[in-house]
């Protein structure tokens, strides 16, 4: 299947449940809430015609101060899927609109187990929870790191230190300046 | 180290630190913290080319334990800088640090959330080498630099 067809297809199935949908230079994505995800990710992945196997990417969007009054988007986070099918070659994309930060969205680790870190790389740059994750921690930041890094109102020029030794060192307890 | 009986005591005390000092300064067993592609360029110091062996120090070692140069060599996130400073701490006096290039002195352009801004931040840095990455020549004039020290300082400053 091309990509206009696996989106045809999504519309067909979840009709208005579909935000919003674009292609740019043959790339297509879909846009949808919180509520419809796991649904919609887990038809992609069962559905014989589609059969995205891979998840091959979750990363996170932050559109604060992004656009102007055209702009209609009215939810400040995007969580954006891009899946893959090694059988049939061809990617779509799924974004989530998550309206801010207190929306918690649906873990997906159970259909594909990268998700779980996927999901807390999610979470450790831009402060999105997941809902049924089994261990959502830090993974590139460390654990006393307060905030979220990619987050757009990140101050650019604020410097973390990490004060405590990391759990990665299980010799004796280093004395730290 | 026999000399006691031969030379007068006040003597012998400046002579030892120039004995050990001569024997430190061309055995210096070097510790490489390579993170990034400066540890790529110190591949050439220790290669035939530049030849680092010339000035002695041609013995890696990958434990501190038995290494008295340290040479940080790349980006230091803050996630790492307390490996690094285990590393340190693990190495036995008397020790050295270069901090080889301009992430490990200053960060580099990486001035974001996750890089040390030098890790002078964390552990004690004798000689800082320019350069992004640094030339081999550079790292042997930092071992040199390090040699000019190790001649001026005395034996019973270490533990």
């Amino acid at each position: 299947m091309n990509e206009s067809d696996i989106l045809a297809r999504v519309k067909e199935r979840f009709g208005a449940r579909v935000l919003a949908e674009y292609t740019f230079r043959g790339q297509t994505a879909v846009t949808i809430a919180p509520e419809t995800l796991r649904e919609l990710l887990l038809f992609l992945r069962d559905d014989q015609e589609t059969q995205m196997d891979w998840l091959m990417d979750v990363g996170g969007v932050d559109y604060l101060g992004y656009g102007s009054d055209e702009d209609e988007r009215d939810w400040r986070f995007e969580v954006a899927y891009q899946l893959y099918s090694m059988g049939k070659n061809h990617r779509f994309r799924v974004k989530v609109a998550v309206r801010d930060e207190t929306v918690e969205i649906p873990s997906v680790w159970d259909l594909w187990a990268i998700a779980n870190w996927e999901e807390r790389e999610v979470w450790d740059m831009f402060g999105i929870r997941f809902t049924g994750h089994p261990n959502l921690r830090r993974i590139l930041c460390h654990d006393e790191f307060v905030g979220h890094a990619l987050r757009k109102d990140y101050p650019i020029n604020k410097r973390q230190k990490l004060s405590q030794p990391s759990e990665m060192i299980l010799c004796e307890k280093v004395e730290w300046a | 180290m026999g000399l006691e009986s031969s030379v007068n005591q006040p003597f012998l005390a400046t002579r030892l630190d120039e004995v050990i000092n001569w024997g430190r300064k061309y055995s210096m067993w070097p510790m490489p913290f390579g993170t990034a592609c400066c540890a790529i360029e110190f591949m050439g110091v220790v290669s035939g080319r530049f030849d680092v062996s010339r000035f002695g120090a041609e013995l890696v070692r990958f434990s501190p334990r038995q290494a008295d140069l340290l040479l940080v060599m790349g980006t230091i996130t803050q996630k790492q800088a307390p490996v690094l400073k285990q590393i340190y701490d693990q190495m036995p006096d008397p020790k050295w640090v270069v901090s080889m290039g301009a992430c490990a002195s200053s960060g580099g352009f990486y001035d974001n959330y996750s890089v040390v801004q030098g890790i002078d931040e964390i552990i004690p840095v004798d000689v800082y080498v320019a350069g992004c990455p640094p030339r081999p020549e550079n790292v042997l004039g930092a071992i040199v630099k390090i040699m000019e020290k190790i001649s001026t300082e005395k034996a019973a400053d270490w533990r």
